[in-house]
């Protein structure tokens, strides 16, 4: 299977066990962003790993080190002169500025996800309601309300390399669209049409979960992204759109 | 100050009603909030027995319950997590300990004002009972989660709950009353009754954390009691604030919840910490490290947490623009909170530690909730908040700072003054029996939970065969089911000790931890109306181990020598 390079991993040589066992901890990632997601994500796990394991290592250490022994007389600091609330001052002021690196590094990525979309052809319209997923295409026409619109339940067939506008929509309550492969998370609002966009990478079936608590049947509002490569996205496509523009309005899929 | 000194010193009222029940006396009331926390923390940790039995077998009855629909489910979430938070945390953390040690730790014979501190109990208790109501009509409870966001619990068609939701709605707009109610006594009590010498900053910690945590809670809850009071009107009277078929916009609501709700996390987190930063110099025999950076930090934490809350919607269709700045908010709210976690592990370093249950408890807290910390950082960064919001790796973060201030503080407190609550010790090996039982069951429920939220496992999910992905992940829940039963267990040795040391405890003597602050200045338990004489207040509250001083705790009202002076010259 191959993976993704990612951050960590070049700063790694070899790849112990540790490496595969983290290898393991996000799934597999298949969008044009969701590196940038991962990459990201690697940059505060690392540095706040590090600064938690310090911070038990110190603790715990501590603990041991200074347990209550006959005759030892505790340290009296109060910790209020600048000298020694240095000691705290500094690593917290260490920690602000890694905080805003990690804002800096996560700023841009979040730009490119959520900012405006580069251009594509390819929309599909995201209907999200208690309890499935409905996918229209715009059909030959390439315009949504006529009569030669596509619907598909809960099958979503995308080409692989091309961008995919989304445009979600809810006529209930909310729904969030979460493809945890594609790094594609996005809340579906009635009453607003809520832009999305991704760009897949591999093909392959990924699913699609609700993630956000909306009735009886969320558990339930599983769906999946298809993801075809052009030629099978192609056939996809002739076989359950309607031949032309002169639209027969019974042609839509049958999923 | 000094107004409690001129009031007249009243005799204890002789009726067992007058005494007991409807009582103004502010550590019988702080004894009926303990006694309601622990009531429904039962509630709490049942229901969560009920999720994650289902989650680790669903498809079978479960012991003691029976069969779960994904209907009752949700209902069961939403549950917990309203109980949880509102009904245990609260009245556990600011209701028992805030109204039992703030008059003592300030020198007050009561609260400022004692019947409306009776009147926030008892409404208190009357949201618990309609909130337990609402568990049994017809309809079923409220399901649509804590947040209760609209449109799902706008309208009964989406869930088919009627009365449930309106009874959510009452249940928490009456727990809202009761502790604002709380927070105006808190607050001008610390004001205005301190006796003499108790200066601001000789607060102990732990009353700047509750008033803090009042101050906030007085802030943030008016737009939220506004918000339910809009969403009842939607549910009842047709109005349409959330629903968008008539106007409305479901993100209104968002706003008004995470509003309150972010600030709410630091309600119940600032006394947490207050408990474990009494504990600690105590049993490490060292003042606090940096008295004043954590009153700071904490003032500063309380201002940050209002202009945090869209990090709870950052995918919520909200403009995308506005995600940086509240990351950059919400990760600088960090800072003050990593001022205070370095200043507490600054107090233990180099202390003369006793590992006592109190202290374990404190500093078992401080440890785990710093993973609750750093996992922070994932969330409040908008862009891996993408993948992990609303996935287990949230109910994990949460449940890391939730818990650990909620019970590992609020057991610290309890092992550390049930001294000066119920005038006898506890039992000490079945107190760190129960420690370390807590300790690695409550990890071992948690850090698989985090690993499934990785996978993209979403939270408030009834079943999840139908996913593929999830297959791997179904070991987790397995794991983190097994440690629950562990988990909840583990406070077997608690409830035991609780209830045998009433009867059987050592008696305690008045300063049974040889402590500084007024609490210990007086009986165990106190009198009527807590001190014989009024304490004057001479000193800070944490001069333990001073150098050159006969022994190594000096007590606030012990005059100041000229050691001290030398001390500090040197
Ligand atoms: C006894 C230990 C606890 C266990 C095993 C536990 C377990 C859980 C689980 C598994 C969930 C997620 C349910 C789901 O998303 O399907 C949950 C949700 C929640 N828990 Fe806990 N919990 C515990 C204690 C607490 C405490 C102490 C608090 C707060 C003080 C708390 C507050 C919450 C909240 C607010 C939710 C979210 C409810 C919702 O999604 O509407 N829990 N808990
Ligand atoms: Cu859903
Ligand atoms: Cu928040």
């Amino acid at each position: 299977m191959a993976r993704r390079v990612r951050l960590w991993r070049t700063c790694l040589n070899n790849r112990g066990t540790a490496a595969t066992v983290l290898d393991h901890l996000l799934p597999i990632n298949v969008s044009t962003f969701g590196g940038d997601i991962d990459h990201v994500f690697w940059l505060i796990f690392w540095i706040v790993g590090l600064w938690f394991i310090a911070a038990e290592c110190i603790l715990l250490y501590s603990v041991m080190r200074h347990r209550r022994k006959a005759g030892a007389v505790a340290a009296f600091w109060r910790g209020d002169t600048p000298r020694q609330l240095a000691w705290v001052l500094i690593p917290a002021f260490v920690v602000l500025c890694l905080d805003l690196g990690i804002d800096y590094a996560g700023a841009s990525v979040w730009e490119r996800v959520k900012g405006n979309a580069p251009a594509s052809n390819i929309v599909v319209r995201v209907t999200a309601k208690q309890f499935n997923w409905i996918f229209t295409y715009p059909g030959p026409d390439n315009k949504f309300g006529t009569a030669d619109d596509v619907t598909s339940e809960n099958d979503m067939h995308v080409p692989v390399g091309k961008v995919v506008h989304l445009e979600l929509e809810s006529p209930d309550v909310i729904h969030s669209f979460f493809v945890p492969n594609l790094r594609l998370k996005q809340d579906v609002v009635p009453g607003r049409t809520i832009r999305a966009w991704f760009e897949a990478t591999k093909a392959g079936t990924y699913e699609i979960a609700c993630s956000e608590l909306c009735g009886f049947g969320h558990y339930s509002m599983q769906g999946n992204v298809i993801v075809q490569n052009q030629a099978a996205y192609a056939a996809w496509v002739r076989e359950t759109w309607p031949r032309s523009t002169a639209a027969s309005s019974s042609a839509s899929s049958k999923n | 100050m000094g107004a409690a000194q001129v009031r007249d010193s009243h005799e204890q009222p002789a009726g067992f009603i007058r005494r007991y029940v409807f009582s103004t006396d502010h550590k019988v009331i702080a004894k009926q909030y303990l006694l309601l926390s622990l009531a429904m923390a039962l509630v709490g940790g049942f229901t969560a027995y009920l999720i994650r039995w289902q989650l680790a077998w669903p498809e079978t009855d479960i012991p003691g319950w029976g069969p779960i629909g994904p209907d009752n489910f949700n209902a069961i979430v939403t549950m917990h997590g309203t109980v949880m938070v509102f009904f245990v945390a609260m009245p556990f953390l600011l209701g028992a300990f805030g109204n039992f040690l703030i008059p003592l730790m300030i020198g007050a014979r009561d609260m400022a004002f004692p019947r409306l501190n009776l009147m926030s109990f008892w409404t208190l208790f009357t949201a618990s009972v309609v909130l337990t109501v609402s568990m049994f009509v017809p309809g079923g409870p409220a399901a649509a989660g804590w947040t209760s966001y609209a449109p799902l619990s706008d309208n009964y068609i989406y869930t088919g709950v009627t009365w449930g939701q309106d009874l959510w709605i009452l249940a928490v707009a009456l727990e809202f009353a009761s502790f604002l109610m709380g927070g105006i006594n808190f607050l001008t009590t610390t004001l205005n009754l301190r006796a003499p010498g108790m200066t601001l900053f000789r607060l102990p910690l732990l009353v700047w954390m509750e008033i803090t945590a009042a101050v906030v809670f007085l802030l943030s809850v008016g737009p939220l009691i506004a918000g339910a009071l809009m969403l009842l009107m939607d549910r009842k009277l047709g109005t349409s604030f959330f629903r968008p078929d008539g106007g409305g916009d479901p993100l209104l609501w968002e706003h008004l919840f995470w509003f309150f709700g972010h600030p709410e996390v630091y309600v119940v987190a600032l006394p947490g910490f207050g408990i474990m930063l009494e504990v600690i110099p105590v049993f490490a025999r060292k003042p606090i490290f940096g008295y004043r950076a954590m009153i700071w930090s904490t003032i500063a934490a309380g201002l940050l947490s209002f202009v945090v809350w869209a990090h709870h919607m950052f995918v919520s269709g909200m403009d995308p623009r506005l995600a940086t700045s509240f990351s950059v908010t919400t990760i600088l709210i960090s800072v003050p909170f990593a001022i205070i976690v370095f200043a507490m592990i600054a107090t233990v370093w180099r202390g003369s530690i006793d590992l006592a249950t109190p202290m374990l408890f404190a500093l078992g807290g401080l440890a785990t909730f710093l993973i609750g910390g750093v996992t922070g950082i994932f969330v409040g960064s908008a862009t891996t908040d993408i993948f992990l919001h609303g996935t287990y790796f949230v109910v994990a973060h949460f449940h890391y700072t939730l818990f650990p201030v909620t019970f590992f503080g609020g057991f610290a407190g309890i092992y550390y003054w049930y001294p000066k609550f119920f005038g006898r010790m506890m039992n000490e090996t079945l107190g760190k029996i129960h420690f370390y039982l807590t300790l690695v069951c409550f990890n071992a429920v948690f850090i698989p939970l985090f690993l499934a939220g990785l996978q993209g496992n979403p939270r408030r999910i009834y079943e999840m065969s139908s996913y593929d992905f999830l297959k791997p992940v179904q070991p987790m829940h397995l794991i983190a089911t097994i440690a629950t039963i562990g988990l909840l267990l583990g406070q077997l040795p608690f409830v035991i000790n609780f209830g045998y040391s009433l009867v059987r405890g050592k008696k305690a003597v008045a300063n049974p931890w040889q402590a500084n602050t007024l609490e210990w200045m007086t009986d165990s338990p106190p009198p009527h109306e807590n001190f014989r004489t009024v304490p004057i207040v001479c000193r800070d509250p944490y001069e333990y181990s001073v150098p050159g001083a006969s022994r190594d705790w000096i007590p606030q009202t012990e005059p100041e020598p000229a050691v001290l002076a030398t001390a500090a010259a040197e």
